[in-house]
C-alpha cells in the first residue's frame, strides 16, 4: 500500500468531515429559514448565527474538490463528469443560495424577503441533497468505463444509493442545524429547536446510518463496522444529551456521529474511489487514480502547515461570535435612505421629505 | 455545435463573467483596506464614512465573485475530464492550495470583518480587512500560476503521456505568472479606480444639482448642508477624496498595466509566437505594428489582409525591445507549426469527429487583433479621463453638465471592457492548444494539448447544452440584480451604508423642535453593524 495516496485518501476523507460538519449545520439553517422560521425576526435570527461563517464553511468543499483534483486527478475527473447535470443542479443551488444570503436584506420590501428565503431554503435543500448523492456514488459505484467516462447516458448514475446519500445529508443537516441553534441562539428559538430536536433526531439520522450500513455490506471491514457501532452510541449521546439540556455537548456528541460516519464509509470503501458497477476492474483506486509522489509530497507540506492555521483561525472566528443571538439582538431594520432630495435647497427643512421614509417596520411580515 | 463548441462558449461566458466580479473585488477591496487604514491613522470622519460606502458595495459585488467561482472550480472535472486527467500532477496543485491558502483566508477573514465592527479592536478589525485582501490577491497569483501553466508549460517531465511536476518552484516562479500576476492586479486596479472616480462624481454633480455645494467667485468649491441624511459637510469631503483616489488609481494602474503589458509581449514573442502574430494580423515577417488593418481577418488565406496603417519599428519594440529585429508573421510560423506539432489531428477517439482533421494554427485574427486593441484602448481611454477629471475637479467641483456626468458614470464600463478583451485575447489566442506548446527552449517543449481532445468525452452534447443555458440564463439574472443593487446603493450614497447618519439626523431635528433625545426604541449598538451587513 502506497503511503502518499493514502494520506491524501484521509486528507480527502478529512475535508469531507469538515465540509459536512461545518456547512452540514449552515444548510440546515438554510432550509429551517422556511420550515422552522415563523416570522421575519426570527428568520433574521437564523441568518445572523451563521452570518459571519458561512462562506468560510462553504470552502471546506472547495478544497474538497480542489484537493481532489490535485492528489487524484482521475478521480476528479470521473467524478465530476459523471455526475454532470446533478453537479450543475448543486451548482445553480450555491449559486443562489449565497447572492440571497447576501441579496436578502438589500431591498425593504416583503416580497423581495419571500423570493430570497425561498432561494436560501431551496437551495440549501438541493445542494445538501446533491453533495449527498454524489458521495454515496462515489462510495458505492457508477457505472464508468476503463477510461474512467461514464457509460450509459446523463441518467445512468441514478441509483437508490444516490436517494439514500441526498437524503441522509438533508436529514442530517436538518437536525444538526437545530442542535446548533439550540447552542447559538437564546429565547423562544433556542427551546423550540432543542424541542424539535429532540422529537426529529430519532428518525432524521436514520437515512445516514442506513448509508453507514449499506456500505459496509458492500465493501466493509470490521474496523469499520467498529465504527459504525461507535456512531450509533454518539447518536444516542446527541439525544440524550439534548433531552436533558446540555446543548453544547449535545452538538459535540452529533459531530461525533458524523465523524464515524464519515470515517466508517470512506474507510469501507477504502482503497476504491469509485467502484466501477461495470466491471471491477475499471475502478478506480488510490493507486492508479493519484497524482505523482513529488506533487503528493508537496502537497503534503502545504497541508500539514495550512490545514492547522485554517482550523485555528476558523475557531476564532467562531469564538469572536459565541454570544448567542437571539430575537432581542435583531434590531428594526432600516429602509432604504437615497441621499436624494426631490427638491431640496439649503436651510429648508422639508420635513416628511426622505428622512420620514426610514420608520422602524420590521415586526412580522 | 459539438460538445468541444459548447463547452468552450460555456468556460468562455462562465470565465468572462467571473472576471466582471473578481477585478472590481480585488482592487476594491485593496483601495477599502487603504481607506480605512488612513480612517485608523487619523480618524478622520469622511474616511469612516468612505470605508463604510465603498465597503458596502465591495461586499455586493464580492458575492457574486464567490458564486460565479465555484462554477469555475467545478467546471474542469464537469466539461474538460480529459484536461483535467492529462493536466492533473501539475494542474490541480495551485488549485488546491488557492482553496487552502486564499479562499479561507478571504471568506474567513471577511466575515470577520463584515460582522467584527463592534466585536473586534479597531486594529484587530483592520487587520482582518488587510488579511482578507492580500488573500484575494494570493488567490489572484495561484490562478494565474495555473493559467500560466497552460501558455507555458514548466517544471514538469513527460510520463507515460502525460506531464508530471518535477520542479515545483519552476510552476510556481514560471517567468509567464510573473509578469501576468502584477499585469492582472494592476488591471484590478483600472477598475476599482474608475469605480471611484464615476460613482463620486456623480454624488459631487448630484450635490451641485441639488443646490447642496456652490462654486465660489473663484471658482472654488463651498460645500453645503442640505436637510438630507448624509448631506452635511464631510458628506463633501467623502466624494472629492474619493474622486482623487479614483483618478490616481486609475492612472497609476494604466502605467502598470502599460510596463508589464509590454513585459507580458516580450514574454509572448517567445513563448507562443503565433499569439503574438495573430494579434498583429501579422501575415509576414515584419517591424510594424498595425494601427488599423483591413481584409478578411479570419480569412484563411492571410494574404487578404493588409495592414492600412503601420508604425514601423514598433512590433519589434513590443516582441524584442528595438526596433529592427523582424517578427515573424503568421505564414513562417505556420511551416515551424506544422514541422514541429504535425499537420493533423491524431486518429485518437478522444478527438471525435474531429481525428484526423486538419490543425488549424492561426487563431481567429478578428478576435486577437481587436481584443488586443481593445485592451489597450479602454484602458487608455479611462487612465486619459481620470487625468482629464482631476484637471477639471482641481478646485473641487465638478462641472453642471449632466451628460459629463453620465460619461463620467460610464467610463465605469472602460476597464472591464479592457479585462474582458485582454482575457480573450490570451486564451483564444492560445487555440488551437488548451496546453500551449513552447517553440523556444524556455518551456518544456512537447508538452501540450488540443483543446479538441480536452473535453469530456462521456458528456453529452444535450448535458452541455442544458448546463450553457442554465448558467447563461442565472448569470443574465443575476447581473441585472447585481448591477441594480450596485446602482441603487451607489446611488443612496453613504446614508445607504450607514442608517447610523439617518438616526442621528433624525434625533437632532427631534431636539431641535423640542423632542425627546434618546427615547425608547433607540436601535442599539449592534444595529449599525447588522445594517452593514444585510
Ligand atoms: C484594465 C485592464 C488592462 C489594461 C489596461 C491592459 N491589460 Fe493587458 N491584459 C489584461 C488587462 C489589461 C488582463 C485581463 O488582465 C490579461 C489577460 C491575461 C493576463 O494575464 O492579463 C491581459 C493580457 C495581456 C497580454 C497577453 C499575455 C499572454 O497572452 O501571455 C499582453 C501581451 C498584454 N496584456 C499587454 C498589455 C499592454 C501592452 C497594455 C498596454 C497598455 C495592456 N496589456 C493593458
Ligand atoms: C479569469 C480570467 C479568464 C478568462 C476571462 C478566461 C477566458 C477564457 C475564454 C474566453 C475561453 C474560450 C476560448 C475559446 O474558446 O477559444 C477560455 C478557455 C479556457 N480557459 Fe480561460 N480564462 C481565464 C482564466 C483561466 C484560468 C485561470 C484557467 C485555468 C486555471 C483557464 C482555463 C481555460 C480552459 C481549460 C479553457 C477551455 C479550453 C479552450 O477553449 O481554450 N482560463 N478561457
Ligand atoms: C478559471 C479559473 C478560476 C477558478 C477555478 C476560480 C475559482 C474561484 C472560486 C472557487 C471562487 C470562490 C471562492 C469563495 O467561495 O470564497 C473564486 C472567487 C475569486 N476568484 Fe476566481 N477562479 C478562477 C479565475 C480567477 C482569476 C483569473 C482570478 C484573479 C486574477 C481569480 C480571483 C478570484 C478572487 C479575487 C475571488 C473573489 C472571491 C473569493 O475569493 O472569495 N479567479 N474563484
Amino acid at each position: 500500500m502506497e503511503l502518499l495516496p493514502t494520506v491524501w485518501f484521509v486528507a480527502i476523507a478529512v475535508l469531507w468531515t469538515g465540509y459536512l460538519f461545518l456547512e452540514g449545520f449552515d444548510l440546515g439553517v438554510g432550509m429551517l429559514m422556511k420550515l422552522f422560521a415563523r416570522n421575519n425576526t426570527d428568520r433574521r435570527v437564523l441568518l445572523n448565527t451563521i452570518g459571519p461563517v458561512w462562506d468560510g464553511n462553504e470552502v471546506w468543499l472547495l478544497t474538497a474538490a480542489g484537493a481532489t483534483f490535485a492528489a487524484f486527478p482521475l478521480w476528479y475527473a470521473s467524478l465530476f463528469s459523471a455526475l454532470y447535470l446533478p453537479l450543475l443542479i448543486v451548482l445553480v443551488a450555491l449559486i443562489l443560495r449565497a447572492v440571497a444570503f447576501e441579496y436578502r436584506g438589500k431591498v425593504d420590501t416583503a416580497r423581495w424577503r419571500t423570493v430570497w428565503d425561498w432561494a436560501i431554503a431551496l437551495g440549501s435543500f438541493t445542494a445538501a441533497f446533491g453533495i449527498g448523492a454524489a458521495l454515496a456514488l462515489t462510495t458505492t459505484g457508477l457505472p464508468i468505463d476503463s477510461n474512467g467516462d461514464r457509460q450509459g447516458g446523463p441518467f445512468a448514475w441514478f441509483s437508490g444509493y444516490a436517494v439514500l446519500g441526498g437524503i441522509a445529508v438533508v436529514a442530517f443537516a436538518l437536525v444538526h442545524a437545530l442542535a446548533f441553534l439550540a447552542l447559538k441562539t437564546d429565547g423562544e428559538v433556542r427551546h423550540r429547536a432543542r424541542r424539535w430536536f429532540v422529537r426529529l433526531a430519532p428518525l432524521a439520522l436514520l437515512p445516514l446510518l442506513a448509508w453507514m450500513v449499506a456500505v459496509q455490506l458492500l465493501s466493509g471491514k470490521p474496523l469499520t463496522w467498529i465504527l459504525v457501532v461507535l456512531g450509533v452510541v454518539a447518536a444516542a449521546g446527541a439525544w440524550v444529551l439534548a433531552r436533558k439540556g446540555a446543548e453544547g455537548k449535545a452538538f459535540g456528541a452529533l459531530g461525533a456521529f458524523l465523524v464515524c460516519a464519515t470515517a466508517s464509509i470512506f474507510g469501507a470503501a477504502f482503497p476504491v474511489v469509485i467502484p466501477s458497477t461495470l466491471n471491477p476492474a475499471f475502478n478506480l483506486t488510490i493507486s492508479n487514480a493519484s497524482s505523482s509522489a513529488y506533487t503528493l509530497g508537496l502537497m503534503s507540506i502545504v497541508a500539514a502547515v495550512g490545514l492547522p492555521l485554517v482550523i485555528a483561525y476558523q475557531a476564532w472566528t467562531y469564538w469572536v461570535f459565541r454570544r448567542r443571538v437571539s430575537a432581542a439582538h435583531i434590531p428594526a431594520a432600516h429602509g432604504f435612505l437615497p441621499a436624494i432630495a426631490a427638491k431640496v435647497l439649503v436651510g429648508h427643512a422639508a420635513s416628511g421629505g426622505p428622512a420620514a421614509k426610514h420608520a422602524p417596520h420590521d415586526a412580522g411580515e | 455545435m459539438d460538445a468541444l463548441e459548447i463547452a468552450r462558449w460555456q468556460f468562455g461566458i462562465t470565465t468572462v463573467y467571473h472576471f466582471m466580479m473578481v477585478p472590481l473585488t480585488i482592487g476594491l477591496g485593496l483601495v477599502v483596506a487603504v481607506i480605512q487604514t488612513l480612517w485608523y491613522r487619523t480618524g478622520k470622519v469622511e474616511y469612516l464614512r468612505m470605508t463604510k460606502f465603498w465597503g458596502k458595495l465591495f461586499l455586493i459585488n464580492f458575492i457574486m465573485g464567490v458564486a460565479t467561482g465555484i462554477v469555475q472550480e467545478f467546471q474542469f472535472g464537469m466539461a474538460w475530464s480529459e484536461y483535467s486527467r492529462f493536466v492533473g500532477d501539475v494542474f490541480g496543485a495551485p488549485l488546491a492550495l488557492e482553496a487552502l491558502l486564499a479562499f479561507f483566508v478571504e471568506s474567513t477573514f471577511l466575515g470577520l470583518w463584515i460582522f467584527g465592527w463592534k466585536q473586534l479592536k479597531r486594529g484587530v478589525h483592520l487587520a482582518c480587512l488587510w488579511i482578507a485582501v492580500i488573500g484575494s490577491v494570493f488567490s489572484a497569483y495561484f490562478i494565474i500560476v495555473a493559467n500560466s501553466w497552460m501558455q507555458h508549460p514548466v517544471g514538469v517531465t513527460m510520463v507515460n503521456g502525460r506531464p508530471v511536476m518535477t520542479d515545483a518552484w519552476a510552476v510556481f516562479t514560471n517567468n509567464t505568472a510573473m509578469v501576468a500576476v502584477p499585469h492582472t492586479l494592476f488591471g484590478a486596479l483600472a477598475v476599482a479606480g474608475a469605480f471611484l472616480l464615476g460613482i463620486a462624481w456623480y454624488h459631487l454633480w448630484r450635490r451641485r444639482h441639488d443646490g447642496i455645494d456652490t462654486v465660489g467667485a473663484d471658482g472654488r468649491a463651498v460645500a453645503g448642508e442640505a436637510d438630507i441624511p448624509g448631506r452635511d459637510k464631510a458628506d463633501y469631503k467623502v466624494w472629492i477624496t474619493s474622486l482623487r483616489i479614483g483618478a490616481v488609481v486609475a492612472m497609476i494602474s494604466f502605467a502598470g498595466t502599460a510596463i508589464t503589458g509590454d513585459l507580458q509581449g516580450k514574454l509572448m514573442f517567445e513563448q507562443q509566437p503565433m499569439k503574438m502574430a495573430a494579434a498583429e494580423a501579422a501575415c509576414h515577417d515584419g517591424t510594424g505594428f498595425s494601427v488599423l488593418s483591413i481584409g478578411n481577418l479570419g480569412s484563411k488565406n492571410c494574404n487578404d489582409i493588409v495592414a492600412v496603417i503601420e508604425v514601423p519599428g514598433i512590433l519589434s519594440f513590443l516582441a524584442k525591445g528595438d526596433f529592427t529585429t523582424e517578427v515573424k508573421g503568421v505564414n513562417s510560423l505556420l511551416d515551424e507549426y506544422k514541422a514541429k506539432y504535425g499537420t493533423h489531428l491524431p486518429d485518437n477517439p478522444l478527438y471525435g469527429d474531429r481525428a484526423g482533421q486538419d490543425i488549424q494554427y492561426v487563431p481567429v485574427m478578428e478576435v486577437t487583433y481587436w481584443g488586443f486593441r481593445m485592451m489597450i484602448g479602454f484602458g487608455g481611454i479611462a487612465a486619459l479621463a481620470a487625468l482629464l477629471a482631476l484637471w477639471v475637479t482641481r478646485k473641487g467641483m465638478v462641472p453642471q453638465s449632466r451628460w459629463i456626468m453620465r460619461l463620467a458614470v460610464f467610463g465605469i464600463l472602460a476597464p472591464f471592457g479592457a479585462n474582458a478583451a485582454g482575457w480573450i485575447f490570451t486564451e483564444m489566442g492560445r487555440q488551437p492548444f488548451v496546453v500551449a506548446p513552447n517553440p523556444d527552449a524556455s518551456g518544456v517543449d512537447q508538452v501540450f494539448m488540443f483543446t479538441a481532445a480536452a473535453v469530456s468525452p462521456g458528456v453529452s452534447p444535450a448535458e452541455l447544452i442544458t448546463s450553457l443555458v442554465v448558467l447563461a440564463s442565472i448569470y443574465a439574472v443575476l447581473l441585472v440584480v447585481e448591477v441594480r443593487l450596485l446602482v441603487k446603493y451607489a446611488r443612496g450614497g453613504v446614508v445607504s451604508a450607514m442608517p447610523e447618519l439617518a438616526e442621528a439626523h433624525d434625533k437632532k431635528k427631534k431636539d431641535d423642535d423640542g423632542g425627546t433625545p434618546g427615547a425608547p426604541g433607540q436601535p442599539g449598538d449592534s444595529d449599525d453593524v447588522l445594517a452593514f451587513a444585510y
